[in-house]
């Protein structure tokens, strides 16, 4: 069966360190995974490579869409975007001196049209789009919770905020696969328990594909379908949250002794 | 809809209400022959620096070649006006002038600003000045370093008037648009921005064609209200000026680049009796002003009606 991603021997090199070593890994349409691993296992450099941010050494990583397929090694970040990946960011990256609804409304750029003459001579059909872009965004931000906002600046919000507006964003280019980097870094646990059933719904009512990174462990094995575990670059172990939890190397490599 | 045709409407009165005012001042005897020189001065620095600001304060690229595209709308429309000297030619040599510094950007723009970033793109721009500078000084067509003289006047204070609210139009219109969010999200987060699927490099020549044509039509005033133009006009110093007054006002607030062309206008004029202490005193303005207000007069704050309708429409209500 093909897969909607499908990641193969990928490897990558800085030098004399090798971040990515040889993993191997799929995603199918409506899936949640997660990725978990030690602090430097690789897993932001595998989201790098992913999304073409950073080019791989060697390796293969093919996109499956419309009964297409489409090598993603021979692509950039742009293109890999309009694919239908996207993605947010461990540290934080949104537009900060723009409004969270310029943030959103920017990731729909190239979802609409609007020509030069068009927009510099405001033509109707310049309200027109920028009113279906509007309806969309809001529709997205009441999802989140960010209505009230909307018009604030982002670096004015307080942090979790920050990091679901920036799921929002990445939602906001229509993608088929979302790449989520520590969604729950920062928030404490309610916000972290609200985020969880917030990813569920997003990707049940969107239909996407979910790969997240993740070190909140009640949220990973709430969440996740089936779990990837990396671990100095190397893919340790595959698996059911219930195997991973019961795997004595992941146990040994990331957990510590004891009960998770 | 409705609202927004106010708006529309709204402006074009403002735009309309001005020109009678500039006109009716020049009839009383107010605006002598001085004053509209210095109208019109700063109404050629509006368009260049507006154009300036979208490059530098929207696109966040720092560019110090804006007098080379200047150049090649003044010269366009020096050469051309002399051959046909009727207001048909200055149209035509606007155009060409525009097209021109259009294509020279793109190609400028295309090589520069895939590999270079922050003070390398600025010495590349500035490089990129000089080469046209120099290849205007070595010309037969362009007079060479002594310039043009006698070139035809064919613009007065209504056509730089015209010009630069049509310039601020589209500029404005450009910004608060789905491109215009595009060039702000370069400037804000270039990987972001990417991952968003949106071509950072694109966008980044697209603001600096569009700067480039802006500085065209500000070179055609210049030329046909000046009547001389010489190569040492569009200097690395020149470039420099334009820069001032964007930074000044705000970098990224267009109003800010109105206010600081129309207060340096001011200043200017009116040091113009001080002679060699004039650009000492200018001088100490700007790092006044730079010491006191870094982000400049207005920051990135902009004027809008919008916000001015809500504001007293609060005050009414409260």
């Amino acid at each position: 069966m093909e897969h909607l991603l499908q990641v193969e021997h990928a490897v990558r090199k800085f030098g004399g360190v090798t971040a990515v070593n040889d993993v191997s890994l799929h995603l199918d349409e409506h899936e949640l995974v997660a990725l978990i691993g030690p602090n430097g296992a690789g897993k932001t450099t595998l989201f790098n490579l992913l999304t073409g941010m950073v080019p791989v050494t060697s390796g293969k990583i093919d996109l499956r869409v419309d009964k297409q397929t489409y090598d993603l090694t021979s692509k950039n970040a742009v293109q890999i975007a309009d694919l239908g990946l996207s993605r947010t960011f461990q540290n934080i990256r949104l537009f900060k001196n723009l409004t969270v609804m310029d943030n959103v409304l920017t990731a729909m750029t190239n979802k609409y049209k609007e020509g030069f003459l068009t927009t510099v001579f405001r033509l109707p059909s310049y309200y027109r789009t920028e009113k279906e872009m509007r309806a969309a965004a809001e529709k997205l931000l009441d999802i989140f919770d960010l209505t009230d906002s909307q018009a604030l600046l982002a670096e004015n919000l307080p942090y979790g905020t920050q990091r679901r507006l920036e799921i929002v964003r990445a939602l906001a280019t229509q993608p088929k696969i979302l790449f989520l980097d520590e969604p729950a870094a920062g928030m404490n646990p309610e916000e972290t328990a609200d985020l969880t059933n917030l990813i569920k719904r997003v990707q049940k009512e969107f239909g996407i594909t979910v790969l997240l990174i993740e070190h909140d462990m009640s949220l990973v094995m709430n969440l996740a379908e089936r779990i990837y575990v990396l671990d100095q670059g190397e893919l340790l172990a595959t698996g059911t949250p219930e195997e991973i939890r019961t795997n004595n190397k992941v146990v040994e490599a990331y957990l510590g002794e004891g009960e998770v | 809809m409705k609202a927004n045709l106010k708006y529309i409407l709204s402006w074009l009165v403002i735009m309309i209400a001005g020109f009678y005012l500039i006109n009716a001042l020049i009839m009383v005897g107010v605006i002598d022959d001085f004053i509209e020189n210095m109208l019109v001065t700063i109404g050629i620095n509006i368009i260049l620096a507006t154009g300036l600001n979208l490059i530098i304060g929207f696109s966040g690229q720092f560019s110090l070649g804006h007098a080379g595209f200047m150049a090649i709308g003044a010269y366009a429309t020096a050469i051309i006006t002399q051959h046909v000297s009727t207001e048909l030619g200055f149209i035509v040599s606007l155009l060409v002038g525009m097209a021109l510094a259009a294509l020279i950007a793109l190609v400028v723009g295309t090589a520069t600003f895939t590999r270079l970033k922050g003070d390398y793109l600025a010495i590349a721009t500035l490089g990129a000045a000089e080469i046209i500078r120099n290849i205007i000084n070595n010309l037969k067509i362009t007079g060479g370093s002594a310039g043009m003289f006698n070139i035809p006047q064919l613009c007065s204070w209504p056509t730089v008037y015209i010009l630069v609210c049509l310039t601020t139009l589209v500029l404005m219109n450009f910004i608060k648009s789905k491109n215009g969010r595009a060039i702000k999200a370069v400037r804000e987060d270039e990987i972001a921005a990417e991952a968003m699927g949106i071509n950072t490099t694109k966008w980044k020549v697209a603001a600096f064609v569009i700067g480039a044509t802006t500085a065209a039509i500000a070179g055609s005033l210049h030329a046909s209200y000046i009547q001389t133009i010489s190569p040492s006009n569009f200097g690395i110093m020149e470039s420099i000026s334009i820069l001032v007054i964007v930074v000044l006002g705000g970098v990224g607030s267009m109003t800010g680049t109105f206010l600081a062309a129309v207060v340096l206008g001011v200043l200017d004029t009116v040091l113009q009796n001080f002679g060699a202490l004039r650009m000492v005193i200018y001088a100490i303005a700007l790092i006044l002003i730079m010491i006191f207000k870094p982000s400049g007069l207005l920051g990135n704050w902009e004027f809008s009606l919008k916000n001015l309708g809500k504001h007293f429409g609060k005050k009414e209500r409260g």
